[in-house]
């Protein structure tokens, strides 16, 4: 169990990519800590929902390194499917798989990739859902389900993985405002039992509550990060001024 | 003006005169002058048609006899269908030996019935019974040769049961050949995608036709000296492989619907490219084109009657072949109209439960 010791979960040095001609990630240097929680935002476009696409290689970087768990990812399909195993993500869509019932989809993964028989993984997936508070709808499609609930669900069917890492692509931006809640108390929640978590969020209040450090990242680069109290009461550039300004201003 | 509601209102029954018969035949039928108009036109047209098809096919007609001199009440002649029957069912098959063909045909009714009923369990074991243990039954039972049973040559097998072995056949090998080309198509792999582009292309551009010609014309040629195969295996080969390109592309259509997002939850849960596409992809693009699927069935069934110009006997040939005997000339239309009922009836089940499948297979309110 060496990886168990090491300190660091997520290394990113000098990562760069492009979409054609357009420099979407620009040097991106970030150590994420065993057990720390970051928040990442920013302006649309800015490249921050491609960064943590990278880390479990939903898109290709194509210069720089980027090592989670002490694995680095490159065009290994044996190194990127352990990684995979090991970083869990919740969308912005959910993207539950709708022909399965709630139980199946936080099965499947389990039962598929970790070959744990069905008894013990619908028991895990049943303590989860219990977690995230819907254990009476596990027979339900997704379809039948509000949109917290979907989304919540989909955070269970990340967990049964047993995840040492999560990732959130701005899990609360399809959401309806009632609903909102709900999703980030399951997140606080699980940011407060020391999983390492990294979230694309606009939600500011999550950010104070629960972050270690904020990102503010802007054309592709991270133009500041700090811990959430240096961060909102004191910004120093004048891009995250800005930022901070328009969304906290409503 | 403020508003506040108290409590909820109650909910009323809607108007009588919206609802019941005459409800639904004042809104659909009689709604305007113009409409009610067209509704007796179209009515009294149908009618009209109606009778003489049902004196022509029940009140008129013959039904028993040996010869076309019981026929004389001028109506249809089923007289003719039903001293040909056997032969229409079981084509030049050995009379002897029709029980082995009947004795399949009653294996593959009770294991479809199982299969399709809900109720019954053990889906799993009776799938894997009919996708690897029948056929090589219904082969050793219908070609012979082992044990005991003795040999039925491919050219006198015909009729009914000839269009469903192609049809089954065609349909069974089909459908996985068509997955795997249209998830070929759209492989990242260059030399798999323009394989698999190459392949759909050139059979989608050729018609079935001169498919069967080349299989049991050109095929031939090309072969060694001596080594010859079977022409309806030849056929069975060229209408599958036909078939399974225009299988792909359905497919593919049910493929490019899927969300982006699926595929990408599937790999970030750790599902490598087979089980994503096993469980969580090909599940829910087959369920979407159930109806372009079963489309592609019909039409291959159908087109089964195209072997008669490589000399195979289906049941469309068969009955030809009947009618220009000079004992029965003359018969042609009650033929093609029994032909034609025993197709309808096939295709249109397969069509039923089709919509049955997707019903029960939605999974959304």
């Amino acid at each position: 169990m060496e990886q168990e010791k090491n300190p660091i979960a997520i290394t990113l040095r000098e990562v760069n990519k492009w979409y054609g001609e357009f420099h979407v990630l620009k040097n991106l240097n970030l150590d994420v800590s065993r057990g720390e929680r970051i928040v990442i935002c920013g302006p649309s476009g800015s490249g921050k929902s491609t960064m943590i696409r990278c880390i479990n290689r939903l898109e290709e970087h194509q210069k720089g390194q980027i090592i989670v768990d002490g694995i680095e990812l490159n065009n290994d399909i044996k190194n990127i499917d352990q990684i995979r195993r090991e970083v869990g993500m919740v969308f912005q869509h959910f993207n539950l798989f709708p022909h399965l019932t709630v139980l199946e989809n936080c099965c499947l993964a389990p039962m598929w990739v970790r070959k744990i028989p069905r008894k013990e993984a619908e028991a895990t997936a049943m303590e989860y859902l219990e977690r995230v508070k819907i254990p009476h709808q596990a027979k339900k499609f997704p379809g039948q389900l509000s949109g917290g609930q979907q989304q919540r669900v989909a955070i269970a069917r990340s967990l049964c993985m047993k995840p040492r890492i999560m990732l959130f692509d701005e899990p609360t931006s399809a959401l309806d405002p009632e609903m909102i809640k709900e999703v980030l108390d399951t997140m606080i929640e699980l940011a407060e039992s020391g999983m390492t978590m990294l979230c694309v969020t606009h939600e500011m209040g999550f950010a104070k509550t629960v972050a270690d450090r904020v990102i503010f990242m802007d054309g592709g680069e991270i133009i500041e990060m700090n811990p959430p109290d240096e961060f909102f009461n004191h910004p120093q550039h004048e891009r995250t001024q800005l930022f901070l300004s328009q969304i906290l201003a409503h | 003006m403020a508003i506040i509601v108290q409590s909820p209102s109650p909910s009323l029954p809607p108007p009588a005169n919206t609802t019941g018969l005459m409800g639904w035949m004042r809104q659909n039928l009689f709604s305007t002058v113009g409409n009610s108009l067209l509704t007796v036109v179209l009515f009294v047209g149908i009618v009209s048609l109606l009778i003489p098809l049902v004196q022509w096919a029940f009140i008129d007609a013959d039904w028993v006899g040996t010869t076309r001199d019981d026929c004389k009440s001028g109506g249809a002649c089923w007289v003719f269908v039903n001293v040909h029957f056997q032969q229409f069912m079981y084509g030049l098959y050995p009379e002897a030996e029709r029980w082995r063909v009947s004795l399949v045909a009653v294996i593959l009714v009770i294991t479809l019935a199982a299969l399709m009923i809900p109720k019954i369990p053990g889906k799993k074991y009776i799938g894997i019974f009919a996708l690897f243990f029948f056929p090589i039954v219904a082969f050793y039972l219908l070609v012979g040769n082992r044990f005991g049973l003795p040999h039925v040559e491919t050219n006198l097998w015909g009729g009914l049961m000839l269009t469903l072995v192609i049809a089954i056949v065609g349909i069974v090998a089909a459908l996985p050949l068509g997955i795997l080309l249209a998830l070929g198509r759209r492989s990242k792999m260059p030399i798999v995608r323009s394989v698999c582009i190459a392949f759909i292309e050139i059979w989608r551009g050729v018609p079935l036709i001169t498919v069967l010609f080349m299989s049991s014309v050109m095929l031939p040629l090309f072969l060694p000296e001596g080594m010859d195969f079977d022409k309806l295996l030849r056929a069975l080969v060229g209408i599958t492989l036909f078939q399974s390109a225009y299988m792909a592309e359905v497919i593919r259509g049910g493929l490019q619907a899927i969300p982006k997002g699926q595929y990408e939850a599937a790999s970030a849960l750790g599902l490598n490219y087979w089980q994503s596409m096993y469980k969580v992809i090909l599940p829910q693009a087959l369920k979407m084109v159930i109806p372009g699927i079963v489309n592609t069935f019909i039409s291959l069934f159908k087109d089964t009657s195209l072997v008669l110009i490589i000399g195979l006997f289906d049941l469309l040939a068969i009955v030809q072949a009947a009618f220009s005997n000079p004992k029965w000339l003359g018969f042609a239309v009650e033929g093609y109209v029994f032909a034609a009922l025993v197709f309808w009836i096939f295709c249109f089940s397969m069509s039923r439960y089709s919509q049955h499948l997707e019903h029960k297979l939605r999974t959304t309110h």
